[in-house]
């Protein structure tokens, strides 16, 4: 049932990124790219990982499509037909992908439970966290309190990234002020 | 804008429980799915989405653009004044077990909550205030 359900999802998927990629009109791409990331959060649902599923549920398929039409706002939203269509890039993508593919000959199959990733700290952190924390989400565990060092610095990336950000659109604001008023 | 009567009494009604399941998604976050992160975005979207029904006017008067400046750094303070705090408390920077007195899980739960206050605080401003950045912007006419 669950291999159904993946191999569903994962066909969706595929349609829509070759749905982003021959889509003119962007605004129908930025509804693709929200559909994309609805579904990414069902496989994330599929694997059970919703701490995952919500993040890109409420950020990919929210808050990102939202800055994105934002963004449409400000620019044309059609897409430019282009002149040429050179062959170089479609080679690199073909190349990569081969190698992914044959990258995944190597790994062991989904869920095995004697390789180094569900063998190392994984089972610490469920056995401690129970007596240590007496709560049951072992995530939230993880990265609150065995792992708070890290979160604090993703705390500082989102507020590196949000003052970035700030002060990129808010100099070229003031820049075009002057200019409007000349003209 | 007359016609959307609809769309803004729906909007009306539905505001509150998205701020309060953002709250719930962030003060839950120790027994279901969810955390800081997650709850900051819902209640940052819960504003964009008043933001797109009733204009950027309105919004800014109930979060102005300085509140949501101020809340990214105000966040990561917090999370790292909760560090200091356990210094002086006696344990590891960010070693929540002294923040109760008696039962040290119960200190974990209280350090836990505390620094994804943090981590909502910076994401929901870092959220609005970007969205604001985008949104302020007015559209040129030759552009």
């Amino acid at each position: 049932m669950e291999a159904i359900i993946n191999l569903v999802l994962l066909t969706l998927l595929a349609l829509i990124t070759v749905g982003i990629v021959y889509a003119r009109n962007l605004f129908g791409v930025v509804i693709l790219f929200a559909i994309y990331s609805f579904l990414i959060a069902s496989v994330m649902m599929v694997l059970d990982a919703p701490d995952v599923a919500m993040t890109e549920a409420s950020v990919g398929a929210g808050i990102s499509t939202v800055l994105m039409l934002g963004a449409l706002y400000l620019t044309k939203t059609h897409e430019a037909v282009p002149k040429s269509y050179p062959i170089a890039p479609l080679v690199v993508a073909l190349a990569v992908f081969a190698m992914l593919v044959f990258g995944t000959y190597d790994l062991p199959p989904f869920g095995t439970v004697d390789q180094p990733i569900n063998q190392h700290v994984g089972p610490v952190y469920l056995e401690r966290t129970p007596p240590d924390m007496k709560f049951p989400n072992v995530v939230t565990a993880v990265l609150a309190s065995y792992r708070g060092f890290d979160t604090l610095g993703e705390v500082t990336v989102v507020f590196t990234a949000g003052i970035g950000i700030l002060l990129l659109l808010r100099r070229r604001r003031k820049t075009d002020k002057p200019g409007e008023s000349e003209s | 804008m007359r016609l959307d009567v609809i769309l803004r009494i729906i909007t009306k009604i539905m505001l509150p429980f998205m701020v309060m399941f953002g709250l719930y998604v962030h003060f839950h976050g120790e027994y279901s799915p969810g955390g800081g992160f997650q709850g900051g975005v819902i209640i940052a979207a819960a504003v964009v989405f008043h933001a797109l029904v009733f204009g950027l006017a309105p919004t800014q008067k109930i979060v102005p653009p300085w509140l949501a400046e101020v809340m990214i750094p105000l966040g990561v303070a917090i999370y790292a004044g909760v560090g200091f705090l356990t210094i002086m408390l006696g344990d590891n920077y960010l070693g929540y077990n002294p923040m109760h007195p008696v039962k040290p899980y119960y200190g974990q739960e209280r350090g836990v909550i505390w620094i994804e206050v943090g981590v909502l605080t910076t994401v929901t401003g870092a959220m609005i205030a970007i969205f604001y950045a985008f949104a302020g912007r007015g559209r040129k006419p030759d552009a």
